[in-house]
């Protein structure tokens, strides 16, 4: 098993506000985030897939087929996109960068095991900085412990 | 438990061909990377050893005898080097980032005199890298 990890950008424009709460506690808790108006980051993603070495090749899943796969389904929907019009989750969910993880595991999962499956391959985990000084990571079904030491 | 990492940089060309592939194969599986004159790249490797921390020294292990370990068997063997024709281990296997992880898994975890061996990680670039945990 190897671990195959892949960098992307996007950027894209959001707003951190739940309708739910009242304004003074949206402006509390999402602080300069919560701005009407919305602001932007240059998010950098990082898609990580495992499987076993293809002996005729020596590669775990075809590059080209990674970036096709990330581009049509993340990237086109992402880049340069509002996140809380453009994107129907997150009509309803506040778009941190929590659930953009999610978001982009889900949006990823399915196609890139389908495109893999002749190897086992599998969608390890998503990584995403909004800026360089902070980053979230998903691992479904991992604590982050031992292999999750970045 | 304590990791400890540490890297080395080394640059080497190599190229991707698998002479059971027809030449069409060969293109259209490996894209430019096909190209038999090769290509380079400047490839960055990360050891890391896990293991508890020695009292006496408060180290998990002396980091120069991973540097030095790193430097004569990785480092000598593949700096500006063509994986392909003077790496023994890819006479017949592609040089791809996922086999050079193997491979240093392979020559660093035998000598490895402290701590344990947990992952080896290579950057092809800055937006591509691989990582082996021996398994």
């Amino acid at each position: 098993m190897v671990y195959l990890t892949r960098r992307y950008r996007f950027s894209a424009g959001h707003r951190l506000h739940n309708d739910d709460l009242s304004a003074e506690e949206n402006r509390l808790v999402y602080g300069k985030c919560n701005n009407p108006n919305g602001h932007g980051h240059n998010y950098l993603l990082e898609v990580t897939v495992t499987g076993t070495i293809n002996p005729a090749t020596g590669m775990v899943f075809d590059l080209v087929a990674l970036d096709g796969i990330v581009a049509e389904r993340v990237l086109e929907k992402l880049d340069h996109k509002n996140l809380n019009l453009d994107m129907e989750n997150f009509r309803t969910q506040v778009p941190t960068t929590e659930n953009l993880c999610l978001e982009i595991y889900e949006l990823l999962c399915t196609p890139l095991e389908e495109a893999g499956a002749e190897r086992g391959l599998q969608l390890d985990r998503v990584r995403l900085e909004e800026t360089s000084l902070n980053s979230f990571e998903y691992v479904p079904g991992n604590a982050g412990g031992k292999k999750g030491n970045g | 438990m304590i990791y400890v990492t540490r890297r080395a940089e080394f640059s080497a060309s190599h190229y991707y061909h698998n002479p059971q592939f027809t030449p069409e194969e060969n293109r259209r599986i490996f894209g430019k990377c096909n190209n038999p004159l090769g290509h380079g790249h400047n490839y960055t490797v990360e050891v890391t050893v896990s293991g508890a921390i020695n009292p006496t020294t408060g180290m998990v292990l002396d980091l120069k005898e991973l540097k030095v370990l790193l430097e004569q068997e990785v480092i000598q063997l593949m700096d500006h080097k063509f994986l392909n024709k003077e790496v023994p281990a890819f006479a017949e296997k592609n040089p791809t980032t996922e086999n050079i992880s193997v491979e240093i898994w392979n020559l660093l975890a035998p000598k490895l005199a402290h701590g344990k061996l947990h992952r080896i990680r290579v950057y092809e670039t800055q937006d591509l890298f691989v990582d082996y945990y021996g398994e």
